[in-house]
């Protein structure tokens, strides 16, 4: 096993326990009313994000959901930039106006958590055609989850992105879960079979297996460089929390609920290290460091500015020739 | 780069509408690699209208792209498009269809820039026909622009002539937030002047197209020409009105129908849009609020009533604000 190898391996360890301390912290700071609003958490679902976060490049786009924390700390969006948005500070990835659901940074290709089920799927697709017009291998990838399968606009993607044999992956976090109902209760056909109808390649890998979701999104994203066409890449997963934090999830059987631990990406994974040979005091002086960066990012919003209104409300148009 | 005309399909003293919107679209294709037209039969059909004839053939099938019929995805890539950094022009076939394309409009392209801390614009033109008079019936013949004129971070024009067509939309291609770009189906084939300076027109600024002191009428799009009539009617009987074309709804050239309110002291408001919470709404609001020192008389707006538009040529001709109805209003508010 080659240092190269372990580290590359590191650092999707960090990714995944950067994504997992940073929504159990926002958890408790929710709690504290020190994030306004409504905040959606990936608990669970680290693994999906991280994954897919390895294989992509800086020039690849990602289009979110309103679940995506995950996606966005994966597409390289700053800890402390991230915290100051969400406590709705000047200093905060988009000035304290989009809040959790619409984190973003285009710089890093991160197009845009998304509050509208489904939207990140066209908006992705446009990307891809983006792409493809500049005649760049660049990919883009639309995150979205198994209840966004009811919405049109997916179907219409699906046929648009193997109409034009777009650059654009499908990755679809199917966690059972569409908002507070279970997906099957909403939706007849799987995923595989309506990649199939679309002549689309659909392969399933397990969302709470970090390394096989790397191996899976990187086999996908080499045939999509390639000038392969769209694919679609479900990732089985779990939904810790309820579809908002607060949601007591009352819909939910509770042996269900009792079992979601035995499905935790990040024990699996560090058991996959220690196996490498990593040894555990590594694995845990990242863990401290991510804590550390945690605990100073949000020393770091909570010392921040209010936005401030008079910029805000000059911010919907271009001022063009405005510095 | 120039761009040399192609005289065989322009003619370059007087443009058809149509031609001014395909001339400008080639010109900013010429001009910048970014720029796309995409929509549904737009390449080699060259557009229901006629509008994007020839440019499949010119520019290649990837830059003017045919797309099936999915108005939604297709302004949602619209957006992705640009937030990658090319200059989509989408074409909706019909404004009616629009509201297939709401979540991306309202929610995503408008929202962007400003939900994003000012990391992006959206640089999307939507380019769409509203309007009646071709008995196309209820779902083909809408004027929805004040729900765009509603939405903060959208831009709304509506160009009455074809030097407007081709000097707004050349600046809605160029400027960086969304712009939804409305035709008028009656006014494709209509025939006028472009000249050389119409090649970039400032948005939201409107244009004097009459001078008179006795009331200011304001409008835009193909109602223009209806006004236009009306006015010289008026000034057989001694009227004269001062007619504003808007151009540009969404910004609104308050400072034009002021000015305009200041010599006459009586406003009448003209759109084929429903009248009831139309764009004649919120100029009469708003010059009620500014202008309230100026009037003589309350401000009149006339737009369609609130009906669906109906099919049958007799039903639509009544439906329609014609020059008669323009004629009585002003009478009214000069009496």
């Amino acid at each position: 096993m080659s240092h190269q190898m372990n580290d590359e391996l590191l650092d999707m360890y960090r990714q995944m326990v950067t994504i997992r301390m940073v929504e159990l912290r926002l958890s408790r700071l929710f709690a504290d009313g020190e994030v306004p609003g409504f905040i959606h958490l990936s608990l669970g679902q680290e693994a999906v994000a991280a994954g897919a976060g390895s294989v992509l490049r800086s020039d690849d786009t990602v289009a979110s959901t309103h679940r995506g924390h995950g996606h966005a700390l994966s597409k390289g969006i700053a800890i402390d930039d991230f915290f100051a948005e969400l406590m709705a500070r000047e200093e905060g990835i988009c000035r304290g106006r989009g809040g959790s659901m619409h984190v973003a940074n285009l710089s890093l290709g991160m197009l845009g958590a998304n509050a509208i089920v489904g939207a990140s799927i066209p908006i992705a697709l446009g990307s891809a055609l983006a792409h493809q017009l500049r005649k760049t291998d660049s990919v883009a990838v639309a995150f979205f989850g198994d209840g966004a399968m009811a919405e049109g606009v997916f179907h219409e993607s699906l046929n648009l992105a193997a109409l034009w044999q777009l650059p654009l992956l499908f990755l679809c976090e199917n966690n059972g879960w569409a908002e507070f109902s279970p997906t099957h209760k909403q939706f007849i056909a799987p995923l595989d079979k309506l990649a199939a109808a679309f002549d689309i390649p659909h392969a399933k890998a397990d969302g709470n297996d970090v390394m096989a979701v790397q191996s899976a999104v990187a086999k996908c994203v080499d045939g999509i460089r390639a000038g392969g066409g769209p694919q679609v890449l479900e990732c089985m997963t779990h939904r810790w929390r309820g579809h908002y934090e607060g949601d007591p999830q009352k819909y939910r059987p509770s042996e269900e609920l009792e079992g979601l631990e035995d499905h935790d990406p990040i024990p699996r994974f560090e058991a996959a290290l220690v196996e490498k040979g990593i040894e555990a005091n590594v694995l845990e002086s990242i863990r401290a460091d991510v804590d550390a960066a945690i605990e100073a990012a949000v020393e770091k919003a909570r010392a921040g500015n209010s936005p401030e209104w008079e910029r805000a409300r000059n911010d919907v148009y271009t001022q063009v020739g405005a510095v | 780069m120039m761009f040399t005309p192609r005289l065989e399909l322009f003619d370059m003293a007087e443009l058809r509408y149509a031609h001014a919107i395909n001339r400008a679209l080639a010109e900013c294709m010429e001009e910048d690699s970014t720029v796309f037209v995409f929509g549904e039969d737009v390449a080699d059909a060259g557009g229901p209208f006629g509008v994007t004839r020839g440019l499949a053939s010119r520019f290649g099938e990837d830059r003017i792209r045919d797309t099936p019929i999915s108005e939604a995805t297709m302004a949602n890539a619209a957006v992705g498009a640009a937030l990658t950094g090319l200059r989509p022009v989408l074409e909706i076939m019909f404004m009616d269809f629009m509201t297939l394309t709401m979540d991306a409009v309202v929610n995503q392209a408008a929202k962007a820039r400003y939900m994003f801390g000012g990391q992006t614009s959206v640089p999307m033109v939507v380019r769409t026909p509203h309007g009646g008079g071709i008995n196309a019936g209820p779902q083909h013949s809408q004027c929805l622009e004040a729900w765009f004129a509603h939405i903060p971070g959208l831009k709304v024009l509506c160009p009455s002539n074809p030097a407007d067509a081709y000097g707004l939309l050349k600046s809605a291609i160029t400027d960086p937030d969304p712009v939804i770009f409305v035709e008028n189906k009656a006014l494709y084939a209509m025939k006028g002047e472009v000249p050389e300076e119409a090649a970039s027109i400032e948005i939201g600024k409107a244009l004097q197209v009459r001078k008179g002191e006795d009331l200011s009428i304001v409008t835009y799009g193909a109602t223009v020409h209806t006004v236009k009539r009306a006015a010289e009617i008026l000034a057989d009987s001694g009227i004269e009105a001062d007619v504003l074309d808007l151009r540009s709804i969404q910004p609104w050239d308050e400072s034009a129908v002021l000015a305009s309110l200041r010599k006459t002291h009586r406003l009448l408001i003209v759109h084929e849009a429903v009248e009831a919470f139309g764009v004649g709404a919120e100029i009469a609001a708003r010059m009620g609020d500014i202008g309230f020192d100026e009037l003589d008389a309350p401000i009149s707006r006339l737009g369609a009533p609130f009906v669906p538009v109906p099919f049958a040529p007799s039903l639509e001709q009544q439906y329609q604000p014609g020059a008669d109805d323009i004629v009585a209003a002003a009478r009214n508010l000069c009496a």
